[in-house]
């Protein structure tokens, strides 16, 4: 469902992708593991189309798509969901009028009908109580004042009410304690149905205890430097980076 | 990276959706002025020899006088000759309903999308609208009656309730007031008067919609709000405007005056025509309002949304001078295009133990041209008084600009004040971030927008607060493409 063929991207004059190759299949879970600087969020903003991230070569097909082709907003309602290492906020807006209006974007352009208050505020309680969230963030201005932890869940909340078919998860262990990571990683495999389709970015491996990949890709200088399962996650935990590095500088 | 940026630029290039011109027969007075002119208002009017005695004073006043230039405002010099004092719809019979307004008319308040009567009706809502200078229809007299409420047209109140207007009239904005002000004074066509007596809490928003809609015919309106002890009213006015060519002077006047323990809610939603991309031909608006506090524990609060008009020049003002008075002033102002807004309020505690809060939130787009511009003054005998003031600036693009020009008085040094202020731009991060959730760049902005005015949205009646968003997306339609 997901192509990458031969992806070359700059930031400004800085090449960091160079020459990524990478597919994955609808219900794969994909770790994509990389020291720092490898280009791991770079790939995530890449894909979601986020302006200032320059495609210098190669191509990207989603679903048949040219998803290069296609604008950031275009490529979220045709499925493709970036949970986002720092999440911003939006001030004023609460998460219920957010997402409703998010909700209802997809929805309209996906062909199923928008959903009145009273069946958003129904899939909502559902989706809250899967991802364990607490009532109250749903009244929140979206993101603020929120901790490291709530922001993330609150990620998770987004993916799962907008349903996609590719969902990104970049660097979602990145300031969480052990219990908020515990509850994040919950949240994820509770919207894992053999169907939607996971990159899971992380530099550490602690993240895939919760979340079990079906396959492991690291990322070295912009490209993808071996491909394994899950073993392969735990030999980087033991090895660190520097041998692959060497390998790849070779 | 200057993707955002351009689409912002985009954004704010809509079109005014509202600008048609309504073909009715007008009865309108040559340009100039003079005291003629004056005198033939008057008589136009069948006035009392006291208000044209006023009317004249005020005249003679304003020749003494120089516009104003300390706002942050530049439009060519004003031809105060080449504009016409007077214009009526031709229609000279009293109205008893809806079917005998001009159907022309009521067309034009369709298009605006005005559910004029009936549906106001339905809504609670009583509407006298001004059509042009002369009031054309006005409903739920007869229960407003009942309470002893009075809401009429300012000519009617004149015939009806001489004696009462006349010990207000000019009592919270004399008529040496100021330039626009003193001129106002002098040539006022129409407006609303408004009298809740003591102890009556008006049960239902009294609404105005003003339109301008005659070439060259400034439009003087002019207000009277008084709520006697412990008495309520809560009044909306809302404007809209056709398309022209050339600059129309709106210089009205509002007065607002609150006894003991009375409150006063005065929300406006203005959405007059802002000119074109290049700022020809929009509203220049002009005007003084200000509510005293008279009574002690009296309230008055301003709410408004300003998103039309090529300048707006307006600070809502209370003067608190009851014990425990309470004073607040919620704004929402808009600048796109060539759009230039100089606008805040004046805060003055005299009374003891008197507050204020000042909520303001400036938005600029285009070359827009933003000045919050807002006085708190503590006067030696206001012990114990308090102010809270919030200034927000949005920025969407790189050519607008906003500035925040606060004053404080302070001769009591019990006074507690709180000054916040704050200048942000729409971030490249948080379009991106409502994007990647489905939301097309527009309606990204829109949120984001609305969500920067919700502290002031929701201190309007419900309905208006919906008319409000939806103002302020339409006249920011286009600026992100």
């Amino acid at each position: 469902m997901l192509e990458i063929d031969n992806l070359h991207a700059r930031v400004g004059d800085t090449p960091i992708l160079k020459g990524l190759t990478l597919t994955l299949r609808p219900g794969e879970v994909a770790a994509i593991m990389g020291p720092n600087g490898s280009g791991k969020s770079t790939l995530s903003y890449v894909l979601s189309g986020r302006p200032g991230y320059e495609v210098t070569e190669g191509t990207v097909r989603f679903d048949g798509q040219d998803l290069l082709a296609m604008e950031a907003d275009e490529r979220a309602r045709a499925g493709v969901f970036l949970a986002f290492q720092y999440p911003v906020e939006v001030p004023g807006v609460s998460n219920k009028v957010f997402l409703k209006a998010a909700v209802n974007a997809c929805r309209k352009a996906r062909g199923q009908g928008e959903l009145d208050a009273y069946e958003f505020l129904k899939l909502f309680e559902d989706k809250r109580k899967l991802v364990g969230m607490g009532k109250e963030l749903a009244s929140r201005e979206v993101n603020s004042g929120f901790s490291g932890g709530e922001k993330k869940r609150n990620e998770i909340l987004q993916m799962a009410m907008l349903d996609p078919k590719l969902a990104i998860l970049d660097e979602t262990d990145s300031g969480l304690d052990i219990d908020a990571l515990k509850a994040v990683s919950e949240g994820v495999n509770a919207l894992r149905d053999g169907e939607r389709a996971m990159l899971v970015i992380t530099h550490y491996q602690r993240l895939l205890d919760h979340i079990v990949p079906d396959t492991v890709h690291v990322l070295v200088d912009g490209r993808i430097a071996r491909t394994g399962g899950r073993e392969l996650a735990l030999e980087l935990e033991e090895r660190g980076y520097d041998w692959l590095k060497a390998e790849a500088a070779a | 990276m200057s993707s955002s940026a351009e689409t912002i630029q985009d954004f704010a290039g809509r079109r005014y959706q509202a600008g048609f011109i309504t073909d009715i027969e007008s009865d309108t007075v040559a340009p100039g002025l003079s005291e003629d002119v004056v005198r033939l208002i008057s008589a136009k009017k069948g006035e009392p020899e006291w208000l044209l005695d006023w009317r004249l004073r005020a005249y003679r006043h304003w020749l003494t006088l120089t516009p104003p230039t300390w706002a942050h405002v530049h439009h060519p010099p004003i031809d105060y000759q080449d504009i016409s004092y007077y214009s009526a719809p031709k229609q000279k019979q009293k109205l008893e309903s809806l079917d005998e307004v001009d159907p022309e008319l009521l067309r034009t308040y369709e298009k605006l999308g005005i559910p004029l009567l009936e549906q106001k009706m339905l809504a609670g809502v009583a509407v006298d609208a001004v059509f042009d200078s002369v009031s054309v229809a006005t409903t739920f007299k007869k229960k407003l009656g009942e309470m002893g409420v009075i809401f009429s047209s300012f000519s009617e109140a004149v015939k009806e309730h001489g004696e009462l207007l006349r010990k207000y009239l000019g009592t919270v904005v004399p008529y040496t007031d100021n330039y626009y002000a003193t001129l106002n004074s002098a040539v006022f066509s129409d407006g609303s008067f408004v009298f809740v007596p003591k102890g009556v809490r008006c049960p239902m928003e009294l609404s105005t919609y003003f339109r301008i809609n005659e070439a060259r015919t400034g439009q003087f309106e002019r207000t009277l709000i008084v709520a006697e002890e412990g008495a309520y009213v809560s009044y909306l006015e809302g404007c809209t405007a056709p398309q022209r060519d050339e600059n129309q002077l709106h210089a009205a006047v509002v007065e607002l005056v609150a006894l003991d323990d009375a409150e006063i809610k005065y929300s406006t939603v203005q959405n007059w025509y802002p000119g074109d991309e290049e700022g020809k031909g929009g509203i220049y608006n002009f005007v003084t309002k200000r509510g005293a506090c008279r009574g002690d524990r009296s309230k008055i609060s301003w709410t408004q949304v300003e998103t039309g008009s090529a300048i707006t020049w307006k600070y809502p003002s209370c003067i608190l001078q009851g014990d425990d008075s309470v004073g607040e002033f919620y704004s929402v102002a808009l600048s796109n295009h060539r759009q230039q807004a100089d606008t805040g309020t004046k805060m003055i505690h005299l009374g003891k133990r008197t507050s204020s809060t000042i909520v303001s939130k400036g938005i600029s787009a285009g070359h827009g041209v933003q000045t919050y511009r807002g006085l708190v003054r503590i006067a030696k005998s206001a012990e114990g008084a308090r102010n809270y003031t919030q200034c927000d600036s949005l920025l969407l693009g790189d050519r607008c600009k906003a500035d925040t020009v606060p004053y404080i008085e302070v001769q009591n040094a019990t006074a507690r004040l709180e000054h916040e202020a704050t200048t942000s731009k729409i971030s490249d991060d948080q379009l991106f971030y409502c994007m990647q959730r489905g939301l097309a760049a527009e309606d990204a902005v829109n949120l984001i927008v609305n969500g920067f005015c919700k502290r002031v949205f929701r201190e309007l009646p419900m309905e208006f607060a919906v008319e409000a968003q939806k103002l302020l997306e339409v006249s920011l339609e286009g600026a992100v493409g």
